[in-house]
């Protein structure tokens, strides 16, 4: 079992490069040695309220939540045995946003500080207890893909129904980001609210390696190699929910990112699920913090949805992925 | 007699006798838009659709220049009468639009007496704002949604005696000032929006930590949508309280 | 080794196995036979605990990580889901054997390196697994179980899809790793490679045991006309007991 150092090293520093880049192009246009040297500095000036209250907490939420998409997508995907299977097109994301909003709207998000990532966790927990239970354990591709389309629906719809129903005239227009999620102007309460949720889910996804390095041999092989598969379920679905709960809670549903980023890396680390891990963590939150600084400079007056940029690059290759699975017979 | 447009319903129930009114739009009683709310009580509440009009059987109706061209075709087609009371885009708007809504009412001299008032005060403001370079103020709605020149808020900001930035920063009428721009701005003073009940991501930015600490204690003002959505009479209302708060920050 | 006490297994209202007991001892290499649907891949599952029973089974009453040490279990569904290396596939094997985390030693390297030789595997240590044909799918998934070391094997239809070479090739190294003082249990569909190297037949016939001994005991022409209605040619020969199907009794 060889060692993927380079690899590695190389995600990290891409990841570096990016966390820089994201933090050194906005719309405010601070020159770069300027924009350091408040964000370090931290004291009242425009600048340092800019780079540590605004840019700071959108960098870091892009690196924790492409991560945890990446993690739980190559999780998914492992145990599942199907490159097919992500957290955002099966729903998982969609039913988080649902829980998100619920507790918005019904003030379980504002009566006490934990209510809306676990509001999302539920929602997540729930979707992934049932497409686990609809597409059973080995994961056929398309049952997996039709209970996806249906949980999606479903809490789409239910998502626009709560949105309508609320006070707010603001809150009915919102769908679109909480169906394709977006970075723009979270602060650092968005962070402390999701990573504790977050840590757990990626302490939980991170001991699934050996397990899903031994699927790969098939169920049976697998609990006579000594592990206890309802053990990994459970870990899977609480460590997928607590990730994606979280990270939708406070960034909209984003999809395809746990699709694209194990897909690419797969050949790099000999297709082993449990180096496909933390391999995809990294590549997640590369890919996110590329297409948050793409939206900021493609159509920068926008608002441009990051769904729409991990989508516009994940589907082509979604629909790919389909005709190959599709070649080898369903 | 029955109004079809929130602007028209405001005129409408300022200048109407008693019994006059059938009906006005149903978000004419939302607080957060309409200046005279409470005044709707009892009222019909209509959802402009030409057919609940029709039912109602009114002499008249006035619609804004925004009702859709098809329900007033269709309510003229149905032998109504349909006045389009006219858009309110500047402060100096305001006595015409009053004069308008009383000719179609009937109610000539109750609108020439509230304009005259009206024209009065607003000098009044002007002449008391024109000695005070004001502080340095920008309008932080949901979505970070701001008023530039020419729009009914900048006015209402010019009267309380600010300069406001978002004209400063090249906006004209409505857009977006990311909060970015808008710490950069570095404005004396942010006015947001009254929030609404329920709760949306774009509200949320209002109370971000960013908008917080440009906006502390004096140095904040809030600005309901009802002060500025149509221009009546209340828009120097709202710029007498925000002069008010204007001088706690001097 | 192995010992099954009255083991039953029911799907619904079919009893699967019908109060099975066997016992395996050291050194033995089981060919386990019986026409389509006898129960021999259900015996095999429930014996090693992955099948819910009644009775008892040696195996299925172990902690699942002392198990893993004394057992490798083939499954009859050649299953590889990624495109994985070949020779890290066969390492596998070695996970029972390794604590969390830890990285392979040298004994675990030996034992990848010996299961790679037995099944002549060499030329093929670095092709992904899954691109392999069916028969060197087989092959790499014996060798796989081969490096998990353990004192007995359990192999459901290892023999299927391979050439008569890599037939005899799999029968030897079962028999070698039997005669090293292991146990192997094989469900077999050909009769003749279960004669030929096998030191012990149990047929099964409606989930029960039907014949229990040496393949020259075992492997009578009235077992075969009861169990799966044939006829046979069965004889010893200088190279051991052949059995050569004939014809199928009507």
């Amino acid at each position: 079992m060889r060692d993927h150092r380079a690899l590695m090293a190389a995600l990290l520093a891409l990841v570096g490069a990016l966390f820089a880049a994201s933090l050194l192009i906005g719309p405010a246009g601070i020159a770069p040695a300027q924009a350091l040297a408040a964000l370090l500095r931290g004291d009242a000036t425009a600048e340092a309220l800019v780079m540590r209250e605004i840019r700071l907490p959108r960098a870091l939420l892009a690196v924790m939540i492409g991560a945890s998409l990446g993690l739980a997508g190559a999780a998914m995907q492992g145990y599942l045995r199907n490159p097919l299977a992500e957290p955002g097109l099966i729903g998982v994301s969609g039913s988080a946003a649902l829980g998100a909003v619920i507790a918005l709207q019904t003030g379980l998000a504002a009566s006490f500080a934990l209510g809306l990532p676990l509001a999302a966790l539920a929602g997540a927990a729930g979707a992934v207890a049932l497409l686990l239970a609809l597409a059973g354990p080995r994961g056929g591709s398309l049952t997996l893909i039709l209970a996806g389309i249906a949980v999606s629906a479903l809490a789409g719809a239910l998502t626009a129904l709560v949105l309508n129903l609320s006070p707010n005239p603001f809150a009915a227009a919102e769908i679109m980001f909480w169906m394709m999620g977006s970075l723009v102007d979270r602060s650092m309460t968005h962070v402390w609210l999701a990573l504790p949720l977050m840590v757990v889910g990626w302490a939980l996804l991170a001991g699934l390696g050996r397990g899903l390095d031994a699927l790969t041999l098939g169920e049976d092989a697998a609990e006579t190699l000594g592990i206890s598969l309802t053990r990994l379920r459970l870990m899977l679905v609480a460590g997928t929910a607590c990730v994606v709960g979280a990270g939708t809670a406070v960034a909209g549903a984003i999809g395809f990112v746990g699709l694209v980023v194990p897909h690419i890396l797969r050949p790099f680390v000999g297709a082993r699920p449990s180096a496909l891990l933390p391999a995809s963590a990294l590549g997640g939150a590369a890919m996110l913090l590329a297409a948050d600084v793409a939206v900021r400079l493609v159509l920068p007056e926008r608002d441009l949805k990051l769904g729409v940029v991990t989508a516009l690059v994940g589907a082509p290759l979604f629909l790919h992925l389909i005709y190959r699975t599709r070649a080898e017979g369903l | 007699m029955v109004s079809v447009n929130l602007c028209a319903d405001q005129f409408a129930l300022m200048l109407a006798a008693p019994g006059q009114l059938v009906s006005v739009t149903h978000v004419a009683a939302d607080p957060h838009v309409s200046v005279m709310a409470e005044a709707t009580h009892g009222l019909h509440r209509n959802r402009a659709q030409a057919e609940e009009v029709h039912a109602l059987a009114p002499d008249l109706v006035l619609a804004g220049p925004w009702t859709p061209a098809h329900t007033v075709a269709m309510l003229r087609r149905l032998g109504i009468a349909v006045t389009v009371i006219p858009d309110v885009r500047t402060l100096d708007a305001v006595p015409d639009a009053l004069r308008a809504t009383g000719a179609a009412l009937g109610r000539e001299a109750e609108a020439d007496a509230m304009a005259e008032t009206y024209v009065n005060e607003l000098e009044a403001l002007r002449a008391a704002a024109r000695d005070t370079p004001g502080p340095r103020a920008v309008l932080h709605s949901p979505n970070n949604y701001t008023s530039g020149t020419g729009s009914m808020a900048d006015q209402i900001l010019t009267l309380a005696g600010l300069s406001n930035l978002a004209a400063e920063a090249g906006i004209a009428g409505g857009g977006f000032l990311p909060l970015e721009e808008m710490v950069m701005l570095a404005p004396d003073m942010v006015i947001s929006a009254e929030p609404y009940p329920g709760a949306s991501r774009a509200e949320e930015v209002l109370r971000h930590p960013a908008a917080r600490a440009l906006a502390g204690p004096g140095r904040h003002a809030l600005l309901a949508d009802s002060d500025w959505t149509c221009g009546t009479p209340h828009v120097l209302r709202a710029a007498a309280r925000l002069r008010n708060a204007a001088q706690e920050v001097e | 080794m192995l010992t099954v006490e009255n083991l039953s297994v029911a799907r619904g209202p079919c009893t699967v196995i019908d109060g099975v007991s066997l016992s395996v001892g050291p050194g033995e290499f089981v060919g386990l036979i019986g026409p389509n649907g006898a129960g021999k891949t259900t015996l095999m599952r429930a014996a090693l605990g992955l099948l819910p029973h009644t009775g008892e089974s040696s195996l299925a009453a172990m902690p699942a990580q002392t198990r893993a040490r004394t057992v490798a279990w083939m499954p009859q569904s050649r299953e590889i889901a990624w495109p994985v290396a070949v020779e890290t596939l066969i390492a596998l094997g070695r996970l029972p054997h390794l604590p969390r985390g830890a990285h392979l030693a040298p004994a675990d390297r030996n034992a990848i390196d010996a299961a790679i030789a037995r099944m002549g595997l060499e030329s093929f240590r670095t092709r992904a697994a899954n691109a392999l044909s069916g028969g060197e799918q087989a092959r790499v998934l014996i060798a796989r179980v081969l490096a998990q070391d353990t004192p007995l094997i359990l192999a459901d239809e290892p023999a299927a899809g391979l050439d008569p070479a890599h037939q005899i090739t799999l029968m030897h190294a079962f028999a070698a790793e039997a005669r090293a003082g292991r146990s192997v249990v094989a469900s077999l569909h050909d009769l003749g490679l279960a004669a030929r190297h096998c030191t012990r037949i149990i047929a099964l016939h409606h989930g029960r045991v039907a014949a229990d001994g040496p393949p020259a005991q075992a492997l009578t022409p009235a077992l075969l006309a009861e169990v799966f209605h044939i006829t046979a040619h069965v004889a010893q020969t200088p190279h051991g007991p052949v059995c050569q199907p004939l014809e199928v009794i009507r």
